[in-house]
């Protein structure tokens, strides 16, 4: 019989509805995975039961005659930045410790509505600030892959989605959701040999996801594939009132509409992306997409992306800024952490809470945040930082008029050992230089596994759409994936 | 511009966390670091430019002018809002004296 734990999320979803295996199987197989791989700590809480409840309902229904979910039977990590009601919701920070929602998220409730089961929640970078899953409350999330030089050092998974990244692709779940800032999803799918996909700004609802940055922060699938993407997101996207910048827009049916050929299209180069001291292999990965992708019937164009070395500081001003207004919420009032002094008054209360509750790299984004949005400096950097945005934005739009996606590489490196980039915090803000132009224009941007680099570990293609092409984006990326024939997989350890 | 120590304290205490002397000595250069490294912004002629307010045009949509016109967010859910709160007192969020 088929390991259950190695199929992914359209396997899973299909061969329950055939009967080949009922969803509580698949369940109990991904559950014990979970729990033999404590030593990733890709999980903050487990839910075993939650996945078998999932399953049971699924198997019910099915035995019933009843249609059956896009997700049915599938179960899958949730990332700890979603509310999830009755179970514990931390963002990976002590400040949220113990926070037990009394609601359930937006794009959860979709997911279990489609019929998914949820395993457990994923361990991140606290408030999903940082690159490389080292700055969670919880402890570092360690990377399945490992260089083969036997010194076994330990590996990042990427950030902040690591939890999410680490669990897909050492199979404790088929599908994980994630959440992208500024590459929280594309980067850690790139490290870790996986797929994952941010959607056009709007597409999921943020209602229920803690908020890092608003204008910025959108939900996305991670898995094995970019059919299981398709099918994922197409679960997870969809209008909702209580998100004001929810897109009122039909969701398409990306899984039915899938096709790699792409005849007709034109697939843009940004020649600013060729930066000075990029990593040669990163650079032959990219010229083995061009290839693939013209393969695959496209037509290749040079284009200019002008402003792309100044969307990463822009984004390190916007970011935080955003964020220390949305963290400001965490007071030791309402929920969370109290830590209240021997006779301290109010201020002084919050001041000892947000001092014990939130971590270096939490402090360091507030205090950029405040700086940079305090009288006197606003219009330096903050709307300096939105001006160049609009540039940024309008190079995209520019770019587009002359091609339909746009390749690039994910990420400047493959993986890198935990603590070795953690002591200088601008040289781990460089791993998303890649990522973050088209988060500031809120596009659509998938990265898809192209193949291993001289030490064995997983390198992304990136490519990044029109708003709301979804579907060129995923096609572009199914192109790349039936070429580049990744099959390499971590070597179980743990 | 850069930030020396007392401009740090000064940022902390507007964003209320609190910091001894080690942690602001420690804040500064890296501080420092990412401001020197955000000031290349300024090089960029934007004298024409609007800053970005919506990154995908998307209009304010109006609900019903309706006391809980959504059952999630609107009223009658103190006990759930209470739920997580580290001093709930009948039916109030606990906090320390304010007014001497």
């Amino acid at each position: 019989m088929t390991n259950l734990t190695d199929l992914g999320v359209a396997a899973i979803r299909n061969g329950v509805a055939n009967g080949d295996f009922t969803a509580r199987e698949v369940a109990e197989a991904f559950n014990a995975n979970v729990a033999a791989a404590k030593e990733l700590n890709a999980f903050i809480v487990t839910t075993p039961e939650k996945a078998l409840e999932a399953a049971d309902a699924v198997d019910a229904d099915r035995a019933a005659g009843k249609e059956l979910g896009s997700m049915a039977g599938v179960p899958i990590g949730m990332k700890d930045l979603f509310a999830t009601k009755g179970v514990q919701t931390t963002a990976a920070s002590h400040i949220l410790e113990g926070f037990t929602p009394e609601y359930e998220s937006t794009v959860s409730s979709n997911l279990w509505a489609a019929g998914a089961g949820m395993l457990g929640k994923l361990n991140l970078d606290q408030f999903a600030m940082g690159s490389s899953n080292e700055t969670s409350y919880f402890g570092n999330v360690t990377s399945p892959w490992r260089r083969p030089d036997g010194a076994n050092t330990p590996m990042s998974p990427g950030g902040s989605s690591g939890g999410s990244s680490t669990a897909v692709s050492a199979r404790l779940a088929p599908a994980a959701t994630g959440t992208d800032t500024g590459g929280s999803i594309r980067q850690p799918a790139a490290f870790t040999g996986i797929t994952g996909i941010k959607p056009t700004y709007g597409r999921c609802s943020r209602w229920g996801v803690v908020a890092f940055a608003s204008s910025l922060d959108q939900a996305g699938p991670m898995a094995h594939d970019v059919r299981d993407c398709a099918i994922m997101l197409g679960a997870m996207a969809g209008f909702d009132p209580k998100d004001a910048t929810s897109l009122d827009l039909p969701v398409p049916d990306w899984e039915a509409a899938l096709n790699s050929d792409l005849k007709g299209k034109k697939v843009g180069i940004p020649r600013e992306y060729r930066m000075d001291g990029t990593d040669p292999e990163i650079l032959q990965s990219w010229d083995n997409g061009i290839a693939w992708l013209k393969d695959a019937g496209a037509e290749v164009v040079d284009i200019s992306l002008p402003h792309t070395k100044y969307a990463l500081p822009a984004y390190y001003i916007i970011a935080p800024a955003e964020a220390s207004s949305n963290l400001a919420r965490y007071d030791g009032v309402r929920y969370g952490l109290r830590d209240l002094p021997e006779g301290a008054g109010l201020q002084d209360m919050y001041a000892a809470t947000r001092a014990e509750g939130f971590g270096d790299e939490v402090k360091r984004r507030i205090l950029i945040g405040t700086y940079v949005l305090s009288a006197g400096f606003y219009d330096a950097y903050y709307t300096q930082a939105q001006k160049i945005r609009t540039l940024v934005a309008q190079d995209f739009e520019n770019a587009f008029k002359e091609c339909d996606v746009i390749l690039a590489p994910t990420t400047p490196t493959a993986s890198f050992g935990l603590g070795e980039k953690s002591a200088d915090p601008l040289g781990m803000y460089l791993n998303d230089v890649f990522a973050v132009p088209a988060s500031l224009a809120g596009l659509p941007a998938m990265s898809v596994p192209c193949g291993v680099n001289s030490e064995g570990l997983p390198l992304g293609l990136q490519i990044v759409g029109k708003a709301f092409d979804e579907q060129g984006v995923m096609n572009a990326g199914l192109a790349i994936e039936e070429r580049a024939g990744f099959t390499a997989k971590p070597e179980k350890w743990w | 511009m850069s930030v020396d120590k007392t401009n740090v304290a000064k940022i902390a205490s507007l964003a209320r966390i609190k910091m001894d002397d080690a942690e602001l000595e420690r804040m500064v250069p890296e501080l420092n670091q990412i401001l020197g490294w955000v000031d290349q912004l300024s090089e960029v002629d934007c004298s024409n430019v609007e800053p970005m307010t919506a990154v995908i045009p998307n209009a304010l949509r109006l609900r019903a002018d309706v006391v809980n016109a959504d059952p999630k967010t609107g009223g009658d859910r103190r006990d759930d809002i209470l739920a997580n709160a580290p001093a709930a007192e009948h039916g109030f969020f606990g906090v320390p004296k304010v007014i001497e």
